[in-house]
């Protein structure tokens, strides 16, 4: 159990439909699980490739150019015999030289790759009916729930606006979105750091978001794990509030880097703490050059409409991608 | 942080494409810029790999240095962090490696 965060094996990630109430469990996604036969026909491919060639000393007898080149291979692997214990002390770029020992075969899979393409269905299924998916990321208490809940109220006859909360615990956010006036399904990772995109899936199966409608994705509060876990999202929209640290974007640069907005919360504190709003943008401009800044509050409204003409253009860019 | 979660992800792929045989090494490549701390990693595997087809099994982690391309000058410099900014001053940089997180191979005991 990682004493961090808590990632552990053994978490009940759930799904929570706010408008029926039906509770659904999952299993954890991002292990290689069985649902994936298409691999492992692959993989039974090469593991048959791997194994003729261990066999191809004995069995190269279809030419004799074959038969003299493949004669040097057992010298070759009397030499790496012999260099063995020297080829154990580098450890780390030797794995090819101890086939003696054993049977190397080259995976060369990305460990985040069925993640990712779940992602990309995500995406697919995202763009085909116009949905602008925002990935909201930010520190817990940054206010990302409390600017969905005034974004709801502003725009709910101008937009649908559907949301997946993901939290560790509680239905209490989503119960706030439905209260502001939009459908929305909780996603509790139990011991999980951050959402995933099977997760998501989940939700947008429960939620059903209409045709050109906005879905927010409220990820769990953490700027660390939700930079590494696509989930089909347009972009990531990363919060950050004048009560935190303005040098956020350095220490947390992943994130930073991953998002194209991000959104400085909670000005209307702004004169009674010492967060310098241009320093905070120059920093995370450093880490991220393209990345757009506004500055709201979702208490008195200040910033609000800049928010409201991002996402209007957000909109509009992905209903003018689809049309091409 | 997450190297827990990730550590279960390898232990699961690698199992899975040994189809039953033992696993006496596997290599992973990990790259410096990725967010994922090797030494974590490391912490977590012989937890993880109990039990499983990888019980027992060493770890190779090779660390793959961070490389940008600068996208005004043209110049290929070394990234010890995520950003960073070019000798001519420039911010706009290309990452040409260090976010990769791979298994590479692994090593099948002969049956």
């Amino acid at each position: 159990m990682c004493a961090t965060c808590g990632c552990g094996d053994s978490e009940k990630v759930t799904v929570t439909n706010l408008q029926s109430g039906a509770e659904e469990r999952l299993g954890r996604s991002m292990s290689a699980g069985g649902d994936q036969p298409e691999h492992h026909h692959h993989d039974h491919e090469d593991d048959h490739g791997h194994t003729h060639g261990a066999a191809d000393h004995s069995h190269a007898h279809d030419g004799a150019h074959h038969h003299h080149h493949d004669h040097p291979h057992p010298h070759l692997h009397h030499h790496e015999h012999d260099d063995h214990p020297h080829a154990m002390e580098e450890a780390g770029r030797v794995t090819a030289l101890v086939q003696i020992h054993g049977e190397t075969v080259d995976l060369e899979r990305a460990v985040l790759a069925k993640n990712d393409r779940l992602a990309e269905r995500n995406r697919a299924w995202f763009e085909g009916r116009e949905i602008l998916a925002l990935n909201l990321v930010s520190s817990p208490g940054a206010g990302k729930t409390s600017l969905l809940e005034r974004t709801i109220r502003d725009l709910k006859d101008e937009m649908p606006i559907s949301v997946i909360e993901g939290d560790q615990q509680t239905l209490h956010d989503a119960l706030r979105i439905k209260a502001a006036g939009a459908p929305a399904v909780q996603v509790n990772t139990g011991t999980g750091c951050h959402l995933e995109a099977d997760m998501i899936r989940r939700g947008v199966e429960q939620l059903r978001p209409a045709f050109g409608a906005v879905l927010m994705i409220e990820n769990v509060g953490n700027l660390v794990c939700p930079a590494l876990f696509d989930l089909g999202e347009k972009t990531k929209v990363v919060v950050l509030s004048v009560t935190e640290g303005e040098d956020k974007p350095l220490k947390y640069p992943h994130m930073f880097r991953a998002a194209d907005l991000m959104i400085v919360s909670k000005i209307d504190l702004a004169p009674h703490v010492d967060f310098d709003i241009a320093r905070c943008e120059a920093l995370a401009r450093e880490v991220n050059p393209n990345i757009t800044s506004i500055r709201l509050s979702a208490r008195s409204g200040e910033g609000m409409q800049d928010w409201y003409a991002w996402l209007r253009a957000a909109r509009l860019a992905t209903a003018l991608d689809a049309a091409q | 942080m997450h190297e827990m979660g990730i550590t279960q992800s390898i232990v699961a792929i690698v199992a899975e494409q040994a189809a039953g045989r033992k696993v006496r090494r596997v290599t992973l490549e990990v790259g410096k810029l990725a967010a994922i701390m090797p030494d974590a990693i490391r912490f977590c595997f012989d937890v993880v790999a109990q039990g499983s087809a990888l019980d027992g099994a060493a770890l190779d982690i090779i660390e793959i240095p961070g490389r940008a391309r600068c996208l005004e000058c043209g110049a290929e410099i070394a990234l010890g962090e995520i950003f960073g900014h070019c000798a001519c001053g420039s911010h706009r940089l290309e990452r040409l490696a260090g976010e990769e997180l791979n298994i590479k191979s692994m090593e099948l005991e002969v049956l």
